[in-house]
């Protein structure tokens, strides 16, 4: 019997219900799921945001970002998925198989099973300043990046994430290009260090390490 | 496409004396002024008229001398409560016309 | 021009386009950010309307009321419990025949408390005389809202947009905005035949007779059932107008559908899956699935509940076999509202009992309770056959105490 007690028990209710169902239905209609593991105040639905508009510009015409609600506060465990594809998506559940993961602080991979589900050959990407080989993912790819210190050597203010992590999923995924998602982070951050956030995604991008399939 | 009329399709009414039906026959006692001490009548001129603004109803007249009408007075006796120089008396309500009192 | 963003701001965007001047609401989940951008568009100057802060629900909506009377285009959303504090309020608007506008964004009602989806608020609101359209996706929040207006105001009678909250509110896709000044073409502004007038006092919505009375000018005053008897009449031909009004939108903005029901692979069905909302999108993959496995289903939006299409139920879907209506709301004591209507539509459709439709009745998704679609699946495919009793409601997604 599962009822919710705190906000971390939605999380798993959710993603323990896995589906090989869904996922063999998803590979022939072709979308692509994306799910960002973030805290509240992290930007998470931001930088899940600038990717679904990248990736609508560049041709996906079917794009739905679905956060998923917990209790809102600064520093609870948000989570939010993001679905791609050529065609308009009618399912607005959360992906509960995902091809990707991005996870904007490796803290959260003590508090959250951010890999269930996640589908085998998938991608695990990373804030953190770890190895690919640290992580125990079996049959997962790892993309790591320190967006932390990035994000300081391109002179934005500590924790913010959101921006750089942008440029980690790009490398890793390669489903949008730089040129776009830069063009969109500027507008998105106007007023508020656009130029540097643009900063944290490139570097972020170029230094982005992967490990393979263990 | 033109928008259809909605006059008539809900309740509209225009206000006007009466609509409530004689309501001077509800009156159980009736206001009586003595221009003797009241303050317009006295001095030929307007002044005072607070029966006129509390009346609830609408029937006392800002005029010089103020007048009541009783066809539709209720006999709340707030006119008289609030008359400053006690020109108002409520007195019982016989039938009879108060001019022939 | 598309944008990616919620539903909610689609919402936002349909009444910043269609020009409401006054809006008066009070925030509750998941309607917030809805209420938060308007007063954001108005702050920033973007939308020229008065904002006015209450205290309550039932404050917004006798605002909003108060407003329309003097002639303005008013505007107001809520949710849940806020709907239901207004509730007295939405009788009003509706008898009094006040043009506006109101975005219900769905959500089940307490006790126990809950902030998640469902359409139990809405349903609630169904006997009130407000006319009740809901919205698939965020392109259909936008275009209804502007529709809505236009409606109200062609057949003075409270429109409620609803939308799925969460599932609509607070997720983001892409949708067009129309262009302004294509929706003041559509939507001209704002002219009560009556209004609130110092220079013409009057009484609007007066105690009302049993009876029908001479008023002091001589004229028959109606009772307070002819007043009752002309909403539904309107009501009725409300039926005729949003169509006209869909087509006069499709035609200027190249987009539109049918006005009652929006239907999915349903022409040569056998058996077709009902439901209101978002939902009826989610199903299109199951009904895909299953037609890979052979069986001929559809599935359909009731984009129009209010009045209920029940010609329109029974020429486009009466052909099936089995309707099996899919609702997140219960009339305790009976069955789901949409299967009970749904129903009472077909009784008239024909006098051969066997040439009738059968009708089963799920509901699901009460309080946020997650939809599977293995869930939807199963139980579409055990409906969809010959034997499958029609039953009138039965639940989806229980999870009940061993």
């Amino acid at each position: 019997m599962a009822y919710i007690h705190n906000e971390t028990d939605i999380f798993t209710e959710l993603m323990g219900a896995t589906s090989v169902h869904t996922s063999e239905k998803d590979m022939k209609k072709d979308i692509i799921e994306i799910r960002w593991h973030g805290r509240g105040g992290q930007g998470a639905i931001t930088a899940a945001k600038i990717v679904a508009k990248a990736a609508f510009e560049s041709g996906y015409r079917g794009v739905v970002m679905v956060p998923t609600f917990g209790t809102e506060r600064r520093g609870a465990p948000v989570m939010t998925s993001l679905k791609l594809s050529r065609e308009k998506i009618y399912d607005l559940s959360p992906s509960l198989n995902p091809d990707m993961v991005v996870v904007l602080d490796h803290l959260l991979l003590e508090e959250v099973d951010v890999a269930a589900g996640l589908k085998p050959g998938g991608w695990m990407i990373i804030n953190t300043a770890d190895d690919p080989d640290a992580f125990t993912f079996e049959n997962i790819r790892t993309a790591v990046a320190d967006i932390h210190h990035i994000a300081e050597e391109a002179g934005l203010p500590q924790g913010i994430v959101n921006s750089g992590i942008i440029g980690a999923f790009a490398k890793a995924s390669g489903l949008v290009d730089m040129d776009v998602l830069s063009r969109i982070i500027r507008e998105t951050f106007a007023g508020v260090k656009p130029e540097e956030n643009v900063r944290s995604a490139c570097l972020a991008y170029d230094r982005t390490r992967t490990g393979g399939v263990k | 496409m033109t928008n259809e009329a909605v006059t008539g399709k809900f309740s509209y009414s225009r206000p006007g004396p009466g609509d409530g039906g004689r309501t001077g026959s509800w009156r159980v006692l009736k206001p009586v002024m003595d221009y003797g001490r009241c303050t317009p009548a006295r001095k030929q001129t307007e002044a005072c008229f607070l029966c006129w603004l509390y009346c609830p109803e609408g029937v006392i007249s800002r005029e010089v001398p103020p007048t009541i009408d009783y066809e539709y007075c209720k006999g709340c006796g707030i006119c008289a409560e609030q008359c400053p120089t006690g020109a108002i008396q409520m007195v019982e309500e016989t039938g009879k016309d108060p001019k022939e009192e | 021009m598309h944008i990616i963003e919620s539903g909610n701001v689609a919402a936002a965007m349909g009444v910043q386009l269609s020009r409401a001047q006054v809006i008066a609401a009070y925030p509750i989940t998941p309607q917030t950010p809805l209420t938060e951008k308007l007063s954001e568009l108005i702050e920033s100057g973007d939308m020229n309307a008065e904002y006015i802060p209450v205290e309550s629900e039932h404050s917004a909506l006798a605002v909003c009321i108060a407003a329309s009377t003097a002639g303005a285009r008013a505007f107001t959303a809520t949710s849940a419990n806020g709907l239901l504090y207004m509730h007295e309020q939405v009788h009003w608007a509706a008898g009094a025949r006040l043009p506006i506008v109101m975005c219900v964004v769905n959500r089940g009602v307490g006790a126990p408390w809950t902030i998640w989806n469902d359409h139990q608020d809405a349903m609630s609101q169904r006997d009130t005389g407000w006319i009740q359209m809901y919205a698939c996706d965020h392109q259909q929040i936008i275009d209804t809202v502007i529709k809505a207006f236009r409606l109200a105001e062609t057949v003075r009678i409270p429109v409620m947009v609803c939308y799925d909250g969460y599932l609509l509110s607070h997720t983001y896709m892409p949708f067009e905005v129309p262009d302004s000044n294509r929706v003041d073409g559509f939507l001209p502004a704002y002219e009560a035949e009556r209004f609130l007038d110092p220079e013409n006092p009057a009484n609007f919505n007066t105690v009302t007779l049993p009876e029908p009375r001479p008023d002091l000018q001589g004229h028959t005053m109606p009772g307070y059932m002819e007043f009752r008897a002309m909403l539904q009449d309107d009501m009725r031909r409300v039926l005729k107008t949003a169509a006209d009004i869909e087509e006069t939108f499709a035609a200027q903005f190249g987009r539109g559908s049918d006005p009652y029901i929006e239907t999915y692979r349903c022409e040569d069905a056998d058996y077709i899956a009902v439901c209101l909302g978002s939902l009826a999108y989610r199903f299109r993959d199951v009904v895909d699935d299953l037609r890979q496995e052979g069986i001929p289903v559809g599935v359909a939006a009731v984009r129009l509940y209010r009045p209920f299409p029940d010609q329109a139920i029974c020429e486009r879907l009466g052909h099936a076999k089995q309707l099996i209506v899919f609702e997140k709301a219960v009339s305790y004591g009976y069955q789901g509202p949409l299967c009970a209507d749904v129903k009472a539509a077909l009784y008239n459709s024909t006098n051969d009992k066997e040439q009738r439709s059968e009708v089963s009745g799920y509901v699901l998704g009460l309080g946020g309770r997650d939809i599977k679609t293995l869930d939807l699946l199963n139980a579409l495919r055990t409906s969809c056959s010959p034997q499958s009793a029609s039953a009138p409601l039965q639940w989806l997604g229980l999870k009940n105490q061993e």
